[in-house]
């Protein structure tokens, strides 16, 4: 035993003391989910996934506005689904009642697909607007869900309201 | 117990822990969803696309995309006869209100969307210092807000430029691949609107996804294959002058 021994068993208590206190700060602040599944939080995939939707889907539509269901299946745009012209309605679908879609302008709305481009695929229905209709709304003549003109002469006209609603 | 000083100074860190924990709370699940089932791609037919903006508007809406940032984007292509590596892209705003008829009509014209390739070897996250973004279990490519430190290195390291700086919350932010609906069983929001099927989610782990039939009998390519990034937004009938 060589002299002044104390001198190290009292350096070793330091070191020991403070690696405790790096493994108790390091425990504090490190979130619990790290590492979970790599080197990120793991809870951060719950909590991506548990943002609220914009978009209801067209499945949701379609439990209600069963109408406009059948009358899209009879011509082009029954491959639309309806928050592509409608934008998002997950408001609406939770309250039908209280929140309204707003009322599109045809003029724009169906613009933004059918006007002529040279870029669109040449098989694609286009035309340049303002030759076309001269601006007016395009629903004076084509009926959206049906856009065919002659198709829907002894079709009724799309209800806005669900079907329940409508029968009534 | 008498509150002393000495107590309190000991006490008040540890409360503020246990309060973040509090905060924190429990995130909500999906239940019926399991991480090491799926393993997300998009599949992108460059003929379909109408270059409407849909798919733009609606990315926007849904995920509360900063006015003048993308996390998708369409670009429209001109490539003049045989200048087949000098082609002239543009994408006014994101393409976000469509395109204006071409200036030059001649020569190929096209549109591409973009949006983030979903790498599996994402050459993003591997230059993240604090592990704020990162590839999930079932192959999607996300940021953690709340850990992310807005460095900037991962801006620049993705060579597809999918990344952009929120100026609010001065965090890294991307396209999650609508996690937050794929996750509850329903499409991106992109996919949902776009008129004519140009942009189909894939779930690369499902046998019955369309997606398998669809690589096998098409030709299909990825952006900057030579980056090997992995990257799993497939495209179809893409242009080599596509960049």
């Amino acid at each position: 035993m060589f002299k002044d021994f104390e001198h190290l068993i009292r350096l070793a208590a330091v070191m020991v003391g403070a690696l405790i206190l790096f493994v108790a700060i390091r425990a504090a602040v490190v979130p619990r989910s790290f590492g979970q599944y790599g080197h990120y939080r793991g809870a951060a995939i719950g909590e991506i996934a548990a943002r609220p939707i914009a978009f209801a889907g067209h499945d949701v539509c379609e439990v209600c506005h069963t109408d406009v269901v059948e009358q899209k299946k009879l011509g082009k745009h029954v491959v639309l689904s309806c928050e592509a012209c409608h934008g998002a309605q997950a408001k609406h679908a939770d309250d039908p009642a209280s929140v309204k879609p707003p009322k599109l302008d045809t003029a724009v709305v169906c613009a933004r697909c059918h006007e002529a481009n040279s870029a669109k695929p040449k098989s694609f229905p286009q035309v340049v607007t303002a030759e076309h209709s001269g601006g007016i709304a395009c629903d004076t003549c084509h009926q959206p869900h049906r856009p065919k003109i002659g198709s829907d002469a002894a079709a009724k006209e799309t209800s806005t309201k669900p079907s329940t609603e409508a029968k009534k | 117990m008498d509150i002393t000083r000495r107590r309190l100074l000991v006490l008040l860190p540890a409360a503020t822990v246990a309060w973040k924990y509090v905060l924190a709370g429990t995130p909500e699940a999906s239940p019926n969803y399991h991480l090491t089932e799926h393993w997300w791609g998009m599949l992108i037919d460059i003929p379909k696309c109408i270059g409407c903006g849909s798919c733009v508007r609606a990315c926007s809406e849904e995920n509360d995309v900063p006015e003048g940032y993308f996390r998708t984007w369409i670009e429209r292509y001109h490539v003049a006869d045989w200048k087949i590596e000098r082609p002239e892209v543009e994408s006014p705003n994101g393409g976000k209100q469509g395109f204006p008829p071409n200036q030059d009509a001649s020569g190929k014209n096209f549109f591409v969307p973009k949006l983030c390739n979903h790498c599996t070897d994402s050459p993003c996250t591997q230059v993240c210092p604090v592990g704020a973004t990162f590839v999930t279990p079932d192959g999607v490519v996300l940021v953690d807000k709340s850990y992310c430190l807005g460095c900037r290195y991962c801006v620049q390291a993705c060579p597809y430029g999918c990344r952009f700086i929120n100026p609010t919350t001065n965090t890294a932010e991307k396209c999650s691949l609508c996690y937050h609906r794929i996750t509850k069983g329903l499409t991106t929001a992109c996919c949902e609107v776009c008129p004519t099927g140009a942009r189909q989610l894939a779930d690369l782990k499902n046998p019955k996804d369309p997606i398998h039939e669809f690589l096998r009998t098409h030709t299909v390519q990825v952006l900057k294959p030579h980056m090997a990034t992995g990257a799993k937004v497939f495209y179809n009938g893409m242009d080599g002058s596509v960049r």
